[in-house]
């Protein structure tokens, strides 16, 4: 999957970073939003970052890089997210972990061959009474199984 | 409707009851979402609560049940006794409840300030606004003797004292909300289901230590909760709560939102200060401390969202009052996530020195299937597990510190006989290795090196030196590393090395994983039951099994990738691991 820059996006993203500037600490909130935007940040984002903030790309980088929620490789149309929280974990996430992978023949942070689906393990998302639970984009699905998985991604592909 | 309500389907619950209610033009019925109940197992739940205050608690409600409830209880004032708690709870834990920083959440509307108005909200500000000195209102914190509950316990009365006597043009007042023990959240239903105390604790706490400004950094991980706060703090800021000049009083307060991006370190306070700041999220040397240089070289006070809940009910009712609950050092009452193999997952708070045995069998419901119970995990990733013999310990900072473990967030995550220690210990491990920041080399590379000898032990290749190993470096890296991430990462394999050591010899010495849990030391076998109907055969993705129709069939252990195929084909279990 190529990275596109689309130039209504960027004047969207330079909007925000000026709404930002205007009080301290205006980085972590910028890359938020630059993530809600672009999907993902890539180097040609984050360079945008850097002149704006007046900070260098390297500095931009090492934040980007640092913290797991931002991503810098475009994700695929649809995300799903398999919770390893100690609840999960304990009941059985790696087996619907497994069953995921073995439909859509990828590992976790990668993205199918079509684009359709990326898939990820999520830290604990706080829904741990009803685990084992995976998502696909912001759907939460609880007390899942192998089934329950491979049938959500069936939806999904018909959705 | 928090987010285990919504993700079991309280959103469709809400909307058909809704319709219902319109479409029947039930004028004299108020419907309205809440939070966390603290009955996660049994959600979605509709609470029924009559003229004369009589309260039904329906559970696993569906769209069909949700319009039975209408017509039946709403419509005709009978309830429907198939569909009340009592059909799906064995114990009623209540009593032993005792709700505090949950006092709201479940009761009122987390949307409509008004409804925490009526509850008493906003009233302890306005007291300490108009009747209290700041330093008053730190000698009450002081005096009730509340502790942190991010998990550290440190005396949060002596953290405000710290911080206030530090003179300054610019202070911060900052909440913990980055609550990333994995199993834990008993933050995210406090946010979610009653946002409103947070935000009034949090001015309470910046008129006592001198602050006017305040910050929540809280976990993207928790969307709702994000949109929540959000709301309430543009619904304060709407009624003069927040702002300028509160109360009349000349008392200044801004709250603003900041939001993490998926670093468990963050929850350490300087590293959370530096990910405010736009750096990476990386801890620094102690002291100087925050309440004398925090958040951009300012004096800050950091405390929990659990720590901030409790508050204002303390302002209201007093220190004595507070103190009366709890053990000798630790005063009040905890909240605690009770998950993993437990009858009734879910929230509860119950009073310090509550014992496991009380929480787990008593408000827990014990163990599902009648397992043996194993062990609790309590403190996530930096605590460790306790043990049948715990069971009776009263719950308090102290008392889990001196078994290896720690109070944690709350997090409590409950084992039966089928998990393997090694494993568990692993899985805390591998969380703290991928979530180390790098900056200090004990944690950076000594977890890593542990987590090598764990793969070792759980693949059949472990020798006893490798215990001995693993115990050096944990004691090594405990007493090395920069931050509380690294030196309270090895608790897990310390913990169950001191309580499983058996299970560890297990691995080592006979090769053999006592709870069929560790792939490489697993063997599928095929026992004289077998039939010889060739389902498992059939089903074999390498070929691994053999044998004629009607004959006990043999699977060869060097082909066989142990994917349970077989095991879950075969009609009359002849397959069995060894």
């Amino acid at each position: 999957m190529k990275f596109v820059l689309d130039e209504k996006k960027v004047a969207l993203l330079k909007e925000c970073i000026a709404r930002h500037k205007q009080k301290p600490g205006p980085l972590m909130p910028s890359l938020h939003d630059a993530q809600k935007i672009f999907g993902c940040i890539p180097i040609e984002v984050q360079k945008i970052i850097s002149e704006e903030l007046n900070e260098s790309v390297a500095k931009i980088n090492g934040v980007v890089t640092f913290y797991s929620n931002f991503s810098t490789e475009p994700k695929g149309k649809h995300v799903i997210s398999v919770c390893l929280g100690t609840a999960c974990y304990v009941k059985g996430a790696n087996e619907i972990l497994q069953a995921i992978e073995e439909v859509l023949k990828i590992k976790p942070g990668e993205t199918s061959e079509d684009g359709m689906f990326t898939l990820e393990t999520t830290r604990c998302i706080g829904a741990c009474g009803l685990a084992p639970v995976f998502k696909i984009d912001e759907k939460v699905y609880g007390a899942a199984n192998k089934d329950i998985a491979k049938k959500a991604i069936e939806e999904a592909l018909k959705a | 409707m928090a987010t285990c309500g919504l993700t079991a389907g309280a959103k469709a619950i809400y909307d058909t009851l809704l319709q219902e209610i319109t479409q029947k033009k039930l004028d004299n019925v108020d419907l309205t979402p809440v939070g966390c109940v603290g009955e996660c197992a049994l959600e979605p739940l509709v609470e029924v609560i009559d003229h004369n205050g009589q309260k039904t608690t329906y559970c696993k409600v569906t769209v069909e049940g949700a319009k039975q409830i209408v017509e039946s209880h709403l419509c005709m004032g009978v309830p429907v006794k198939d569909l009340t708690i009592d059909n799906f709870k064995k114990i009623d834990g209540a009593p032993l409840q005792v709700r505090i920083a949950l006092r709201n959440c479940g009761v009122i509307n987390p949307e409509d300030i008004n409804e925490y108005i009526c509850y008493d909200g906003y009233k302890a500000l306005g007291k300490v606004l108009t009747e209290m000195t700041p330093e008053e209102v730190v000698n009450v914190i002081k005096e009730s003797g509340l502790r942190g509950r991010g998990g550290g316990g440190f005396p949060t009365g002596l953290k405000w004292s710290l911080c206030a006597k530090n003179k300054s043009d610019q202070k911060y007042i900052i909440c913990n909300a980055d609550e990333g023990d994995p199993g834990a959240f008993m933050d995210r239903a406090v946010l979610e289901g009653d946002p409103h105390s947070v935000i009034e604790a949090m001015a309470i706490g910046g008129y006592a230590i001198g602050a006017s400004q305040g910050y929540i950094y809280v976990r993207a991980e928790y969307p709702l909760a994000v949109e929540r706060l959000n709301h309430a703090i543009d619904q304060a800021y709407k009624a003069g709560l927040l702002g300028k000049n509160i109360f009349g009083s000349g008392f200044n307060f801004d709250l603003e939102l900041r939001l993490g991006a998926g670093a468990f370190v963050c929850g350490e306070e300087t590293a959370l200060m530096a990910s405010i700041e736009g750096e990476r999220g990386m801890p620094r040397n102690k002291p100087p401390f925050p309440a004398d240089k925090g958040l951009w070289g300012k004096p800050s006070v950091i405390n929990n969202v659990e720590t901030f809940a409790n508050i204002p009910v303390i302002i209201l009712k007093g220190d004595k009052w507070f103190a009366s609950m709890g053990t000798q050092k630790s005063k009040g009452t905890k909240v605690f996530a009770l998950g993993g193999k437990i009858n009734n997952t879910g929230l509860l708070e119950v009073p310090m020195g509550t014992t496991l045995r009380e929480v787990i069998y008593g408000i827990g419901g014990g163990i599902p299937n009648d397992k043996k119970f194993k062990a609790v995990q309590t403190g996530g990733p930096s605590g460790g597990c306790l043990t049948e013999e715990h069971l009776d310990t009263p719950i308090d900072y102290d008392n889990l510190l001196n078994l290896n473990s720690m109070m944690g967030s709350g997090g409590m995550i409950v084992m039966d006989e089928d998990n393997c220690m090694v494993d568990v210990a692993e899985f805390y491990l591998k969380f703290t290795v991928e979530e180390s920041c790098g900056k200090c080399t004990p944690c950076r590379e000594g977890t890593r090196r542990m987590l090598e000898i764990l793969d070792k032990i759980k693949s059949g290749n472990g020798t006893m030196e490798d215990l001995t190993e693993l115990e050096e470096l944990a004691l090594f890296i405990k007493d090395s590393a920069l931050c509380a991430l690294g030196q309270s990462a090895p608790n897990p394999v310390l913990s169950t090395l001191a309580n499983f050591r058996d299970e560890y010899i297990a691995h080592v010495v006979d090769k053999k994983c006592p709870t069929k849990a560790c792939k490489a030391l697993i063997k599928y076998f095929v026992t004289d039951k077998c039939i010889g109907c060739g389902k498992c055969k059939r089903n074999c993705p390498v070929a691994a099994i053999s044998g004629d129709v009607k004959k006990v069939h043999k699977i060869d252990s060097s082909r066989c990738t142990k994917c349970n195929l077989c095991k879950q084909s075969c009609p009359v279990n002849a397959i069995i691991l060894v």
